[in-house]
């Protein structure tokens, strides 16, 4: 005796929370099966084995089926085909997690062409995380699928994220962040970048977008949150003379001493350094104009900042008070020009520093 | 010119690709009904188009608007080759057809297409504009109402139960003309949906000439059948039961404007048929007589069983002259009647005054297409046979009527089985005619049938009885006799006495055939019948036995014909009725006593066997006040306690001794297990396991012993094929195949559920079918009420409380099932506390105990009576939201309110025909729907489970969105009719064909009922809004 076919439909569709995990995270039927047992459930229910194999063959056919709704959430609002109460609606998509990613995941991917050749990859990706292959697939596509949809559209990123695929503001922002990452390509994979976590790349994100995008200055163009703003990146170059000009160079780091003295752990440090530091962070603005150095801008930060401090042991305190006391005292240089562009700058690179200086 | 439809397309949206190149579809739709078809324009290139039509106008006649289905096809426009055909919708505008239903048809409606399932929706509104001369019409049958539901719909007041109205119609079906073999298979499957859609049409309109004929004017318990007979045509039937309905003006519901229609419908056009009413219908769009007709060159006709277990009688003898008064009336009102039938399973308080038992009757038939067109109708022919024998079946038991009436068909090939069931019965003629003498014979009866047994009482006479029974006095009121069993196809009488809770008890049989042709098959099938029946027939007994039960609710028995083989599956809910005696154990009998080990073995399964009774009882809490311990000892009562028994009984009665002694012997229920066979039965028998703790099932509408439920429900359709392997396939391995199949199913499904405990299956319904030679088919559909565990542990004052308030609703409604009745406790409850209470009180005196309760039950009785006639002038909707099964806290607590931020209403559909915690309001029409798909590439589809999973799934949204558009928020007594499936994996196909019904309705939260009382003009007058809101 064997069974040919096994269904349940019910008029409002079952959704078994625990099941549909282990269909996200890409476990096969038998493997699903198999950790069901494992979590004790025949016990606590008396069913057999072949009831929790038919439970779960059941539960996969509907999410196999309600995966198609899922690529465009607002779809799943109106299709008539799975009655499913509107708070369930939201569960689906979000808190149990159709459009959650794995952190491991999402680090391994960051900043990369969201195209066939990186889901080519995904196999090895699989291989070094853990996370099943399908898992992985579903998260990439999830990326990519954001991507496509929101790459070209007016408007606030995460607003446009938030309304096609009804997520949640936190995870809408962090869409955000991926879909802008993987818009400008920044390297996020080199080794003395693995200490970061996706969490601050995307608190970086979230401050470029804010400020460095066309967003940032007129809310009225295609591609507004996608894209840097080239102009801004074009006048970074103006920057230069901070380091170029030896005199402000000097006036800036005596500024800045007086500032900190007796207030800094690391002062003499600081003072010993100062050039380096500056001339690592104006370099990194003035080389913005070329992609290619776009790209590395967290390797350029990391290896010309956060390394320099990191191995004079800086406390996070210290960063904090001398990249204050640097980006403010580049308003009392008379000779220094562009004080809004500096602002624009260092406002945002301040907030990235810091939160990419640790451990 | 009598009506005007008119139609308008809004907008459509998710439609598919339908150009590759673009990614978007042009598309533009037709609406189509009888001859006359209208076009959008092309809405270019999107796939979210907005035609926004004008209104399209049909004229018509009323007659087609009940036949048509109103078409609409979306279609993507191609300049260079034939337009792409998107889907299909097609709307049934009958509901727009009597004015109580709905107004206006507005909504989103799935675009079905037979190959490729749903693709997008449209959003279509309709209008019918009727003129106002129906009386010129008589081909027609506007403004009967028709309902699935088998009791009075809630919101509605029997005036008259006409009886029994039939109907059938046949066609050629368009799968097997020859011009089959060259059109598609999407064209096929359209002709047959739609020839499908148009003979439903055309068979509820003669039913309603028929309903107007006798005077009705509506049909309830409307059941409508095909039979695809395959080569030689394709037939649809309908039964159902002609009332005339009266709509209930409850004060907070009243509305003249929905209930000025009505009145004139019944009084003027419909009760006055012209005598020309029943012309032939020549000018109908599937003539009966053309095309193939349909006859019988072989028949059979299987002599079947009366199931014993009936009630006691006593009426010709004692019952003086009143009951010949009543008898008289009755059997006149009934002989009128070719066959006083009824469809209904539940009904008005006090409409049931006896039951006999179940009578059925089978007979097998060949199909053949015959050529000659003069041959007279053999269908009917086919049926009336039948029906002629169940009405004989039902004299034979002293019974008049025959209600919870039923008919089907199981067809292989040419072998046709017709089957028909229902229970005989004794009713109560003030229904039955115009209700003049409706005053002082009412009063004398309700004086003479004691609530809550009376229907139990034998109907036929003691001395001259049909078959062999055992009859003792009625244990609840000791005046009449009852029978030691009874099985009935009804649903247990809300005023019925039960104790305990009841469950679901099914027998399950297979019987392998040789294959033959033609009469040899035919023969060899009618051969088995009495054979199965007879078993089916052990087995429910034993079973019902074995969990200490004495009557079955809700008998169905399904026999279903194969190639090789036939299958019987009886399904019923048991339960423990107060008035008859408590049953006999089941005791084992061995024919080798010598033989030690084997005496052993007996007598360990003797004792596994009360093991298991005693087990039921206690989970079903069957703890009968008097003698229950001594039972649950040991199955077979030994002579002292039995003695003692008989003093009790004794006192109430001196002829009874020799009765009951006899009843005494047989007591114990003899299985004699002297063949491998019956070892077999005895090892089924226990190996059904009881449903986990938390959850009961039942197959009738509501679960004795259950009154406290709560709204959450779920409907569910679950199916599964299995493949025999053709190895082993002897009766016993076949059994065991069926057996687990069963079995497995329902683990199955109480594990799905499990969320939802504590929660009882209600009104499980199984249809098994032989699709292939080794396949077994078994489809249930059912729906898990969950219900509040707490409130179960009421103390004995609310129970009396509410029967209070219960009966004083009772009075106040008369005709009408309140709510609260269904979903309220049945009536046991108000009294085993009360007994107990009494019985450890006066313990000491020395009244027995069975002397006592009679008295305190008669007790209560009288006491009800009198605050019922006191409370007389409470107010209807105070009552039942005061006798309300749910605290009201408790109700706010639950139900959030409907669609508060979803983009598409909630619709809710049930097998039952209320809905928990909720009150309907009105009545929207009824959905009757037939869908086909097919499908090339089952593999792609997610192999068979995948496409009858999203087939079934796509059928629920039509039902949904077809409500939605109708302005309702739930399906009751939804049924799923057929489901044929077919498969071929080799070449990577399969077919489906699914027939559902239900009534479309409107029901209000019990908790908003205050809130829109307030509103009421506003709710009732424009359902068109209520519509607008549930499908924003």
């Amino acid at each position: 005796m064997t069974s040919e076919l096994d269904i349940f439909v019910g008029n409002t569709t079952l959704i078994d929370e625990d099941v549909y995990r282990l269909w996200l995270d890409g476990y096969s039927v038998s493997d699903a099966v198999a950790l069901r047992v494992r979590s004790g459930i025949l016990e606590q229910t008396g069913a057999t084995a072949a009831v929790l194999q038919s439970d779960t063959m059941d539960h996969y056919r509907t999410f196999h089926m309600l995966e198609r709704l899922l690529h465009a959430p607002p779809k799943l609002l109106h299709q008539l085909i799975f009655q499913i109460p509107p708070s369930r609606q939201a569960l689906l998509i979000e808190r149990w997690g159709y459009y959650a990613f794995d952190e491991a995941f999402v680090r391994e991917v960051l900043g990369k062409k969201l195209s066939k050749g990186t889901k080519k990859d995904l196999d090895d990706i699989s291989t070094k995380t853990g996370i099943t292959l399908k898992s992985c697939r579903r998260q990439f596509d999830n990326f990519k699928r954001v991507f496509k949809v929101v790459e070209e559209m007016r408007g606030s990123l995460v607003d446009n994220i938030q309304q096609h695929f009804l997520l949640s503001d936190r995870l809408a922002r962090d869409y955000a962040a991926i879909v802008f990452f993987a818009n400008n390509r920044f390297e996020t994979g080199k080794k003395k970048l693995q200490y970061l976590s996706f969490g601050d790349f995307a608190f970086c994100a979230e401050l470029m977008i804010q400020n460095w995008t066309l967003g940032a200055v007129d809310s009225q163009v295609d591609d507004m949150d996608v894209d840097l703003d080239k102009e801004f990146l074009q006048d970074l170059k103006e920057l230069k003379m901070l380091v170029a000009d030896k005199d402000l160079l000097d006036l800036h780091k005596s500024l800045v001493c007086t500032a900190l003295r007796g207030k800094l752990g690391v002062f003499s440090e600081m003072e010993a350094n100062f050039k380096n530091l500056s001339r690592g962070l104006v370099n990194v603005a003035a080389k913005l104009t070329h992609n290619k150095d776009v790209r590395d801008l967290f390797v350029d930060l990391v290896e010309k900042f956060v390394e320099p401090c990191r191995s004079d042991h800086w406390p996070l305190n210290d960063v904090r008070l001398f990249l204050n006391q640097y980006s403010a005292s580049v308003h009392s240089l008379d000779g220094f020009r562009h004080q809004a562009l500096w602002d624009r700058y260092m406002g945002t690179l301040r907030g990235c520093l810091l939160r990419l200086y640790h451990d | 010119m009598p009506g005007k439809l008119k139609v308008k397309i809004v907008a459509g949206r998710h439609l598919p690709v339908m150009d590759r190149a673009s990614d978007l579809t042009d598309a533009f739709v037709e609406v189509k009904f009888g001859n006359t078809t209208f076009k959008t324009d092309v809405y270019l290139k999107s796939l979210n188009p907005q035609w926004n039509s004008e209104w399209f106008k049909f004229e018509v006649d009323d007659e087609d608007l009940q036949d048509e289905p109103l078409q609409i096809t979306v279609l993507d426009h191609d300049t260079y080759s034939a337009n792409d055909a998107i889907g299909k919708v097609y709307i049934d505008i009958d509901p727009l057809l009597y004015s109580e239903a709905a107004t206006v048809i507005s909504g989103w409606f799935p675009i079905y297409d037979t190959i490729h399932g749903i693709r997008g929706e449209i959003n279509v509104v309709v209008k019918v504009d009727l003129f106002n001369d129906l009386n010129r019409f008589r081909q027609s049958s506007c403004g009967v109402k028709f309902f699935c539901t088998t009791s009075i719909p809630k919101c509605y007041r029997a005036v008259i139960i006409h009886g029994f109205v039939e109907e059938l119609v046949v066609n050629e079906d368009p799968e097997y003309q020859w011009i089959d073999r060259i059109r598609t298979p999407r064209a096929s499957n359209e002709a047959r949906q739609r020839l499908i859609s148009l003979m439903s049409g055309e068979l509820q309109r003669k039913i309603g000439l028929k309903v107007l004929e006798m005077r009705g004017n509506a049909v309830v318990g409307y059941l409508q059948c095909f039979d695809l007979e395959g080569e030689s045509g394709l037939v649809v039937r309908a039964i159902g039961t002609a009332c005339t309905l009266d709509k209930l003006s409850s004060p907070a519901a009243f509305l003249p404007a929905c209930n000025s229609p009505s009145k004139e419908m019944k009084e003027s056009p419909l009760v006055h048929p012209p005598s020309h009413g029943c012309r032939s219908t020549h000018n109908s769009p599937i003539h009966t007589a053309t095309g193939s007709r349909l006859t019988q060159n072989f028949s059979v006709s299987v002599p079947t069983l009366i199931y014993t277990g009936m009630g006691s009688g006593s009426a010709g003898k004692e019952g003086g002259p009143f009951k010949a008064l009543l008898r008289q009336q009755t059997q006149s009102a009934l002989e009128q009647r070719e066959f006083p039938f009824f469809t209904l399973t539940a009904f008005p308080p006090g409409f049931l005054v006896h039951v006999g038992g179940v009578v059925s009757a089978r007979s097998v038939k060949l199909l053949d297409r015959i050529h000659n067109p003069d041959e007279p109708e053999t269908r009917d022919a086919w049926w009336a046979e039948i029906r002629q024998e169940i009405k004989s079946h039902a004299k034979a038991l002293g019974c008049h009527a025959v209600v919870g009436y039923s008919e089907s068909t199981s067809i292989c090939e040419e072998v046709c089985i017709l089957s028909a069931s229902g229970t005989a019965a004794v009713l109560n003629p003030r229904f039955l005619q115009d209700g003049t003498v409706e005053g002082c014979l009412e009063q004398r009866l309700e004086e003479n049938l004691p609530a809550g047994c009376g229907f139990c009482h034998i109907p036929y006479d003691e001395l001259n009885m049909p078959f062999p029974a055992h009859l003792t006095y009625c244990y609840n009121c000791r005046k009449q006799k009852v029978p030691d069993v009874l099985f009935t196809t009804i649903d247990l009488p809300i005023d019925a006495t039960v104790i305990g809770k009841g469950c679901l008890i099914q027998a399950r049989l297979c019987r392998l055939k040789k294959k033959a042709q033609a009469e040899a098959n035919a023969t060899a099938i009618s051969n088995l019948l009495p054979f199965m029946e007879y078993e089916v027939h052990t087995q429910l007994m034993n079973k019902l036995k074995l969990k200490g039960m004495n009557a079955l609710f809700g008998l169905r028995i399904q026999i279903t014909v194969g190639e090789n083989m036939l299958m019987g599956l009886a399904s019923a809910t048991g339960v423990y009725l107060a008035a008859l005696p408590t049953p006999g154990g089941i005791q084992i009998a061995g024919k080798t006593p010598n033989d030690g080990s084997y005496e052993q073995h007996i007598s360990h399964m003797q004792k596994k066997i009360n093991d298991t009774i005693a087990k039921n009882k206690e989970l079903y809490e069957i703890n009968p006040p008097e003698v229950s311990e001594e039972i649950i000892g040991s199955p077979i009562p030994e002579p002292r306690q039995r003695s003692r028994l008989l003093r009790s009984q004794s006192e109430s009665s001196d002829e009874v001794t020799e009765l009951d002694l006899s009843h005494g012997k047989k007591d114990a229920f003899v299985l004699e297990i002297d063949d491998t066979d019956a070892m077999e039965d005895v090892h089924s028998l226990l190996t059904d396991v009881p449903p986990p703790s938390g959850f009961y099932s039942c197959n009738t509408e509501i679960m004795p012993g259950i009154n406290n439920w709560t709204s959450e429900i779920q409907m569910f359709t679950s199916v599964r094929v299995i493949r025999l392997s053709s190895l082993n396939l002897t009766n016993q391995a076949l059994n065991k195949n069926f057996n687990d199949l069963c079995e497995n199913l329902l683990k199955s499904l109480y594990f799905k559920l499990r969320s939802m405990i504590p929660c009882c299956l209600c009104h499980v319904n199984f249809t098994v079918s032989l699709p292939e030679d080794e396949l077994i088919q078994v489809t249930v559909t059912a729906v898990a009420i969950t219900f509040d565990k707490n409130q179960a542990l009421q103390t004995t004052k609310t129970h009396v409380e509410k029967s209070l308030q219960r009966a004083s609703t009772d009075n106040e409604e008369l005709l009408q099932f309140p709510l609260e009745l269904c979903s309220d406790s049945l009536p046991s409850h108000p009294f085993p506390p009360a007994k107990e209470h009494l019985e450890s009180a006066s313990s000491n005196s020395g009244i027995p105990a069975a002397q006592r309760d009679r008295c305190s039950s008669w007790i209560e009785l009288i006491k009800l009576k009198a605050q019922t006639i006191r409370r007389g002038s409470i107010k209807t909707t105070v009552t039942v939201e005061k006798a309300s099964p749910m605290g009201e806290g408790n109700f706010r607590n639950r139900s959030a309110p409907p669609c508060a931020n979803s983009t598409v209403g909630v619709v809710k559909m049930t097998p039952l025909s209320f809905i928990p915690g909720a009150k309907i309001t009105k009545y929207l029409g009824i959905i009757n729907m037939f869908f086909i798909r097919e499908t090339t590439s089952l593999r792609e589809e997610g192999g068979v489970s995948g496409f009858l999973h999203a087939f079934i799934a796509e059928v629920f949204a039509m039902v949904r969105a077809h409500v939605a558009a109708l302005g309702g928020n739930a399906v009751v007594s939804y049924i799923m009719k057929q489901c044929v499936f077919m498969e071929n994996p080799n070449k990577n196909q399969a077919q489906c064909l699914i027939n559902v019904s239900g009534d479309a309705v409107v029901f209000v939260r019990e908790s908003e009922l205050e809130v829109v009382s307030t509103q009421q003009p506003t709710a009732n007058c424009q359902p068109s809004c209520t519509g607008g809101e549930v499908t924003t």
